[in-house]
């Protein structure tokens, strides 16, 4: 893998948000709105507590996770639709850029803008609301650290799905962070949930993220074996998710859809 | 010689879009790809770049496997299309480093630097490419497909947007690359003139078949035709049974 073409790729991307409000707003706007909205809504939750239970870090410090993993993952796969919106395939690959060395500037991208996001989340939520994270120590790293790598697998996925499906296709993966939000436990332990959406959130990474800052904040022994199935299972999806694009991308090239991609879709 | 095609061919189910096509692009050659629409000229450039994989076949640029080393093949070819614009969304110096990385090009300041006074693009460095004309579209085409001083370039009708004043500055210029770096050039256009004026040698190419090859300037009249476009015009509407001889 060669560095000057990642490089290019996040070069692209950094003179395409430099140069339009329309790009970078977004990348700090929606999650500042979001720790703002919760914010409040925590704050009224405490007072119908009464001191009896602090919803602070167990809310807000999800929605930040949350929102966090769907920054990341559409970190990835806007960088991608950016050659989708301008017909750039064509130009793209009949370069010498490799499937991986593509892959790998789509996801440094979305770490740069994904870090942004979090830097003003982490800012907000602490500053204005009261949230601390030192209530989950180092822990934090390792938790983030999950939610990165399935951030970085769903987008990838969601990537070659478009490619796969066609430009009009965008519209389905802009909802899948929201889809599988039910099966994960964002805000409630996963036993809330029925026996068979149980079984689906076991195979999501995020899962062992929330169910373990969950356990953290009450005080309980956390499972570090736990949030090790978690890592190994974002590791493998990303594993997965790669093999999966470069799977769609050499079915691209050998059905012409790559080719014609310009068009509106071949599906 | 730059790009070796042998046996290519693509077909989709039952429709053949390029069979059995050979053929050579030597250093300074300009060979140029003719035929009808939906004749395979498109498909045979998207097969060289990669975009596309053949059936059966093989293809070499620069002597590279193109299937076996797609990356180090492809680093010696670069084209240009009108169908294959540049993100409008980009200013024009910052497509030319954007491709200059992907390319992997050293010195890459300077290259852009070259580039931008070599296609008279200095005025316009700082312009988003969308809001180009088309010939200054097609020079800013031009200078990304030449950023890598390719041993191939492949040239999808490169004047089919430009006025006649403009196109024949486009030719000269283009011309004008293949005695300066030594490349190849494998170039479509429907206009016989241009053909007949810029290319050394043509492929007539109907049904994803190569029907005939040879010196535009000698092969109308070995075919009992008056000009290259009656010839062009008469393949196009009458396909021939069997391939003519080769006169190349």
């Amino acid at each position: 893998m060669r560095a000057k073409p990642v490089a290019g790729i996040l070069l692209r991307q950094f003179y395409l948000i430099r140069g339009s409000p329309v790009r970078s707003l977004p990348m700090f706007a929606w999650v500042a709105i979001d720790i703002v909205v919760w914010g409040f809504i925590t704050r009224y939750l405490n007072s119908m507590a009464a001191g009896r239970f602090n919803y602070v870090p167990s809310l807000l410090g999800a929605v930040l996770m949350w929102d966090f993993f769907t920054r990341i993952m559409q970190g990835v796969s806007t960088a991608f639709l950016e050659d989708v919106w301008s017909r750039n395939f064509l130009n793209l690959f009949a370069t010498p850029l490799t499937i991986s060395e593509y892959i790998l500037g789509l996801v440094i991208t979305s770490v740069a803008t994904s870090t942004v996001g979090l830097a003003v989340m982490l800012v907000l939520a602490t500053a204005v609301f009261g949230l601390s994270f030192f209530s989950l120590g180092a822990l934090l790293v390792p938790f983030l650290l999950v939610l990165f790598g399935f951030g970085i697998a769903l987008g990838v996925l969601a990537s070659a799905l478009v490619l796969r499906l066609g430009p009009a296709s965008e519209w389905l993966v802009w909802p899948l962070p929201a889809l599988l939000s039910p099966f994960v436990g964002v805000f409630y332990p996963l036993s809330t949930l029925p026996r068979w959406m149980q079984d689906v959130g076991h195979l999501l990474p995020p899962s062992y993220v929330f169910e373990g800052m969950r356990t953290v904040l009450a005080g309980q022994p956390f499972s570090a074996g736990r949030l090790l199935l978690g890592a190994a299972i974002a590791a493998l999806d990303i594993l997965l998710a790669g093999c999966f694009f470069a799977r769609v991308f050499r079915y691209a090239v050998r059905t012409g859809l790559l080719a014609r991609y310009s068009a509106e879709s071949a599906a | 010689m730059v790009l070796s095609v042998c046996g290519l061919c693509k077909s989709y189910s039952a429709l053949v879009a390029a069979e059995d096509v050979s053929f050579q692009v030597h250093r300074r050659e300009v060979v140029g790809l003719l035929g009808p629409n939906g004749a395979g000229k498109t498909t045979t450039i998207n097969m060289i770049l990669g975009v596309l994989s053949p059936t059966a076949g093989s293809i070499r640029i620069g002597g590279i496997d193109l299937a076996r080393e797609r990356a180090r093949a492809l680093a010696h070819a670069n084209f240009s299309a009108v169908y294959a614009s540049l993100p409008g969304n980009l200013t024009v110096t910052q497509n030319l480093r954007f491709f200059g990385l992907v390319y992997g090009i050293p010195e890459l300041g300077r290259r852009v630097g070259e580039l931008l006074q070599q296609f008279d693009l200095e005025r316009l460095r700082d312009t988003k490419c969308g809001l180009l004309s088309s010939g200054e579209q097609t020079r800013v085409a031009l200078a990304k497909a030449v950023l890598n001083r390719p041993r191939l370039l492949l040239l999808d009708e490169p004047t089919a947007s430009l006025d006649p004043a403009a196109a024949q500055t486009t030719r000269a210029r283009i011309r004008g690359l293949t005695m300066e770096t030594g490349c190849g050039i494998l170039w479509t256009s429907h206009n016989m003139y241009e053909v007949e004026e810029v290319c050394d040698r043509v492929l007539f190419l109907s049904h994803g078949r190569i029907l005939l090859e040879g010196d535009p300037r000698q092969l109308p009249r070995e075919h009992g035709a008056a000009t290259l476009e009656e010839l062009f015009i008469r393949l196009a509407r009458e396909p021939l049974a069997e391939p003519l001889e080769r006169a190349g």
